[in-house]
């Protein structure tokens, strides 16, 4: 699994680093998503799913 | 509603905390179906929890107020689109790239890991509320005393506005989301905020202190007229909101004990019960609007540009597709994540992580301080906020054992 993420898109919710802040993070200056592990191990896959899932911007892909 | 808003939808809950049945039954039959605005243009109603997040997360339609057909009956000819004209600020009826523009300018200050860092300061400001509570001994509103004063509390230290000039916006608040206000009343409530935000803006660039407010200032990057209008919806969304779902959660709780015993015995399912609270109660009466700007086909539906749409989130929330079992019941264990009610899209609350925090600390401490709290009135004599456009409670009597 391959998560990838669109600064450009994303509106600073937070819904990501909320579901899973092993995965994500968001930049203090304009609160954007930052990708912390581009490949999640089996235990943080569904988390990963539930992240894109939730982002209200669909600034999260998960390939 | 003493006032019929509209002809085609009901808008008065029969049930505290349920959507209208008519508009179940209609979800019931079609989540997208055709609905007339008080003009006379067909446009759509949405009931449909998937559908409502697909309209929402489309760019294909705009939330320009002056582009959209109007439900209310009784603003009609009031309220032209030129008199529903966005003005410079109010990023939450903007479309990009305004809205980005400025919606970026804030998103910095209401990130997860800063509204966590505000926990223990949000503690302390319900600790203080819950003593004040104790001081009317034995029997209190718990709406005056302190579901509005917490969010209200919060929401003033962070922006920088003195809690104590409350009395500058909070009424004028009342007149504005009343549904029962005319158009011009509305206005008129609306200038007088605007009037209070200009001169605190004034005083901020003079003497800037340590709040949201100086900081956006201090960048540089809002015009005044921008940064009056921006702080002005953080106030009224900051304090509106979070109190009614404050006011409007506990008396849910009191009227399901099974429920309740829940969050008291297992203090850890205190962040989903936030999430269902929400869900079950999706405290507006009926909305978003948005109007497309081009052709779009929803859930085998041709949207047409220029028609207005009408989601209707509180039925949305209780949508068996996405939330199977017993949508209708209040279940604190439900997985209730993916709830609408902090809307979808690039609209979705700027704030909500700071009103889940405040909800996840008040709920927990109320009922650790209050464990016997109980209503104080016969359930059905409760006022409901039928007449506002933010639902809850007017009032809560409540009673403990002092």
């Amino acid at each position: 699994m391959k998560i990838s993420v669109d600064q450009t898109k994303c509106c600073g919710s937070g819904m990501c680093v909320l579901t899973d802040p092993d995965l994500f993070d968001q930049n203090d200056e304009d609160g954007t998503v930052v990708l912390l592990v581009e490949q999640p191990d089996a235990a943080h896959e569904a988390t990963a799913e539930e992240a894109a899932n939730l982002c209200p911007a669909g600034a999260i892909t998960i390939s | 509603m003493t006032e019929l808003i509209s002809d085609e939808l009901p808008t008065t809950r029969q049930h505290p905390f349920d959507p209208p049945a008519e508009v179940t039954r209609i979800r019931e039959q079609a989540r997208i179906s055709r609905l007339k605005f008080a003009d006379g243009h067909v446009g759509w109603l949405v009931t449909g929890h998937h559908q409502v997040r697909e309209i929402l997360g489309s760019p294909k339609f705009t939330n320009d107020p002056a582009r959209h057909h109007m439900l209310d009956v009784r603003f009609q000819g009031e309220a032209p689109p030129e008199r529903r004209k966005v003005e410079p600020g109010m990023f939450l009826s903007q479309d990009p790239p305004d809205h980005t523009r400025l919606r970026k300018m804030l998103q910095g200050q209401f990130t997860v890991r800063r509204m966590n860092q505000l926990s223990e300061w949000i503690g302390t400001i319900v600790d203080d509320q819950l003593k004040h509570l104790r001081s009317f001994d034995g029997r209190a509103d718990l709406v005056k005393e302190f579901a509005l004063p917490v969010p209200s509390l919060v929401i003033c230290a962070i922006l920088g506005v003195d809690y104590d000039e409350k009395h500058r916006f909070q009424d004028d608040t009342t007149k504005l989301l009343s549904l029962e206000s005319t158009f011009e009343e509305a206005m008129d409530a609306m200038a007088r905020i605007q009037e209070f935000m200009r001169e605190l803006i004034v005083r901020k660039k003079a003497d800037p202190g340590d709040d949201m407010i100086s900081d956006l200032l201090a960048t540089g990057e809002p015009t005044d007229e921008e940064a009056s209008n921006m702080a002005l919806l953080l106030l009224l969304a900051g304090h509106e909101t979070t109190a009614n779902m404050l006011g409007l959660g506990t008396y849910a709780l009191l009227q399901h004990p099974d429920q309740l015993k829940i969050l008291r015995d297992e203090p850890e399912v205190v962040d989903n019960a936030v999430e269902e609270l929400m869900r079950y109660l999706s405290i507006i009466h009926f909305g978003p609007v948005r109007t497309a700007t081009e052709d779009v086909e929803i859930d085998g539906h041709l949207i047409e540009a220029g028609d207005t749409v009408l989601m209707h989130v509180p039925t949305a929330n209780r949508d068996p597709e996405k939330f199977p079992g017993n949508p209708e019941e209040l279940d604190l264990r439900r997985p209730a994540s993916g709830h609408v009610a902090f809307g979808h899209g690039i609209h979705q609350c700027l704030g909500q992580q700071l009103a889940r925090i405040e909800m996840r600390i008040g709920f927990s401490k109320l009922f650790q301080e209050f464990p016997d709290l109980r209503l104080d009135v016969d359930p059905e004599e409760v006022p409901l906020r039928t007449d506002m456009g933010i639902y809850g409670v007017h009032s809560l009597p409540v009673a403990w054992s002092a």
